[in-house]
């Protein structure tokens, strides 16, 4: 993959973020975590990390995936794994 | 048949048609795994909202969080014309809710119970070098636990129970060993597994779900992922859920009757390679003579397979009825007429000619899956016949089977002795039980094989073979002459010629055609131009019959005697003693022009008598 910006990363999560958490007008910011946006259960934590997974066609490591914290570490991490 | 379409005038073309399609099963299988999880949300709207769904109340019992596996599960079901209702207990309870703590299982009222486990909740340990009684006693005890729940459920709520049995562990530490030492996961998984197919096998309502072999599909690797057991609690990818739902799936519809009946297939690039119309049936591939023929009868007997099984076979063909019977007719087609219940061969649509076999058999068209190499027929069939399964199967014919079984179209949950055939299970078995047995000497070897050869004049459907045998053969090969396929053609209608071909067969398989004999008349003797036979049947007494039959057709003409040459090359040093060893004598003087090493011998017809012992003959067209 070639090197995306952050903001690259975040525009192409967006339609993912809307489709799992079943909002169309949802935008998700750098800030953004489970707490602060409706419908991101643990369930949909599921969903969105493997969505994310295949459409990226990376993996994340455990410890990565534990130290997830909101939308910006997902960005910054992606960022890594896609360089 | 995908060439030739548009120049039959049927005015379709052979791009991919655009038909607005509902969304079914079909949409399902032929979205990619991301694809799938990405468009799940919309797809299960849009599913939910068809009339006239039937209801069914689903309790998924599971050692492991099931939410991705439901979710699946869910959109197939509703795929199919299901609206399934699903309750699930706290992951790990499946065993305390199904058999103690009761209530919620019963006030849910479920018309079908999952118990979905894995080989990692075995629960008993057993130490690496246990002995035998320890590992009897651990495989009792968990067939025990498993016991109490089949039970609990069938008392309390009398419903059908679907039961996972055990995927291979995701780690074998004593390598090789942990399927045969009793202190290994494997084996143990394996016995479980043995004991599960007994339990289910007495009980018609507890139905077994093959997880060893789903997930030996999907491969163990990708079965089983560890960071989403300890992230989540989900012991496997969204593949395995994926393939693990589909399988769920096809178990419902059975129980439900909604199994598939019917195998529609398409003839010309499905049941043999080539155009039968255009290439005529000799040129069409099917039988053992080329990697291609050998394909498409894999594939025939796959779908004979599917017959003997209780599936009924229709063919739906765009070809000349007359034309696409004489493909059936072609001596290596294993599939013949009397197997297909429906037969519709012209150049109507094919959504018509579907129609037509569904008012034949009584059916609906719901429960047929149609089988063709084009994907514009595909298209067209999807679209216009509702229900019917249209597998993706591509235009390769060694992927049709696993493609066809992919999609799990006729998932049985029991089989009636009319449906196995039985007459044809028992013929097997004594076949079995004869190649157990010991051999005195090769004789007997010889006879247990079954050998059958088909001995005949040369026929027309065959020349391209014994002209491209005849050109290739050096080992087994007395005069290593070489002909085209004009000069075997007029060879086999000189009537002063015998020229004979042999095609063997035995309990192993089919051999092909793999001698060819050619003589022409001198006097009162055939000189024999050519003998070859193709060394995969070496050591058979294929020789013998071959001489047998020259011999009655020689002395059938008023021959009396056979002549042959052994010209040495490079290559055939094997057959340097052939001719005596079937009883010729060496003519004292070889005439003059013969090379340095060559060989004459000649046999005395009148005092011949038969040499084959172990072949039986008959023409394979008739067997």
């Amino acid at each position: 993959m070639s090197k995306l910006t952050p903001e690259q990363i975040l525009a192409e999560l967006q339609p993912i973020f809307r489709e799992v958490l079943e909002d169309p007008k949802l935008v998700v910011d750098m800030h953004s975590n489970a707490s602060t946006t409706p419908n991101w259960d643990s369930l949909a934590h599921i969903d969105l990390i493997e969505m994310i997974e295949q459409q990226f066609k990376v993996k994340f490591a455990l410890g990565e995936l534990q130290d997830l914290k909101n939308v910006g570490d997902l960005v910054t991490l992606l960022a890594q794994k896609s360089q | 048949m995908v060439e030739h379409m548009d120049e039959r005038g049927t005015g379709e073309s052979a791009s991919p048609v655009v038909i607005e399609q509902m969304v079914n099963e079909q949409t399902l299988a032929g979205l990619s795994l991301s694809e799938l999880l990405m468009r799940r949300r919309g797809l299960r709207r849009q599913l939910a909202a068809k009339a006239g769904l039937h209801p069914v109340r689903i309790a998924v019992m599971s050692s492991s969080t099931p939410g991705e596996l439901i979710h699946l599960l869910e959109l197939w079901l509703l795929a199919s014309g299901f609206a399934p209702t699903f309750y699930t207990p706290e992951f790990g309870r499946y065993y305390v809710d199904s058999v103690h703590d009761t209530q919620a299982l019963v006030e849910f009222k479920p018309d079908i119970v999952y118990v979905h486990t894995s080989v990692l909740d075995v629960q008993g340990r057993v130490p690496m070098q246990a002995t035998e009684e320890q590992f009897a006693a651990l495989v009792k005890s968990e067939v025990a636990r498993f016991e109490e729940i089949w039970q609990s459920v069938a008392e309390k709520l009398g419903c059908i129970i679907l039961q996972n049995n055990f995927e291979l562990p995701p780690v074998a530490m004593l390598g090789n060993l942990d399927g045969t030492l009793p202190g290994g996961r494997t084996r143990l998984a394996m016995e479980l597994n043995r004991e599960f197919a007994a339990a289910s096998a007495k009980n018609p309502k507890l139905l077994l779900i093959d997880i060893c072999s789903i997930s030996a599909r999907v491969g163990l690797d990708r079965w089983f992922d560890p960071r989403r057991w300890y992230s989540y609690k989900i012991l496997t990818t969204a593949e395995a859920n994926r393939a693990l739902a589909m399988a769920l799936h096809a178990t419902i519809r059975a129980v439900y009757g909604k199994t598939r009946k019917v195998l529609v297939l398409d003839m010309d690039n499905t049941l043999w390679g080539g155009v039968i119309g255009d290439d005529g049936v000799d040129r069409i591939q099917i039988g053992n003579e080329t990697p291609m023929a050998e394909a498409y009868t894999a594939f025939q007997q796959y779908c004979l397979g599917l017959r003997e099984r209780g599936i009924l076979l229709a063919v739906c063909s765009k070809n000349n009825e007359e034309i696409a019977l004489q493909g059936l007719e072609h001596p290596e087609s294993v599939l013949k007429r009397e197997h297909f219940a429906s037969f519709q061969a012209n150049w109507d649509p094919k959504h018509e000619n579907i129609a037509r076999i569904a008012r034949e058999l009584n059916l609906g068209a719901d429960s047929f899956v149609f089988v063709d190499d084009n994907p514009a027929e595909r298209a067209i069939v999807a679209a216009q016949v509702n229900g019917i399964a249209v597998p993706e199967v591509g235009s390769d014919v060694t992927q049709y089977a696993r493609i066809i079984e992919e999609g799990r179209y006729f998932e049985a949950i029991s089989f009636s002795a009319e449906d196995l055939g039985r007459s044809a299970l028992y013929a097997e078995n004594s076949q079995r039980d004869a190649f157990e047995a010991k051999f005195a000497d090769y004789g007997e070897y010889l006879d247990s094989l079954e050998m059958v050869a088909e001995i005949a004049p040369f026929k027309p459907v065959y020349l391209e073979r014994i002209a491209q045998l005849t050109n290739k053969t050096n080992q087994f090969n007395l005069t290593t002459r070489r002909y085209t396929l004009a000069e075997m053609e007029q060879r086999a209608n000189d009537p002063d010629c015998i020229a004979l071909y042999g095609k063997l067969k035995d309990r192993f398989g089919d051999y092909g055609l793999i001698s060819v004999v050619l003589g022409h008349r001198t006097g009162d003797a055939l000189e024999i131009d050519l003998w070859l036979m193709s060394c995969r049947v070496l050591k058979r007494g294929m020789e013998a019959a071959m001489l047998d039959t020259l011999v009655e057709a020689a002395e059938s003409r008023g021959i009396t005697e056979l002549r042959g040459t052994y010209l040495p090359t490079a290559k055939n040093a094997m057959v340097a003693e052939f001719y005596p060893s079937l009883g010729f004598q060496q003519e004292a003087k070889p005439s003059a022009e013969l090379p340095e090493g060559a060989t004459r011998w000649s046999l005395d017809l009148r005092r011949y008598s038969k040499q084959n012992q172990h072949i039986q003959r008959m023409e394979f067209s008739h067997v």
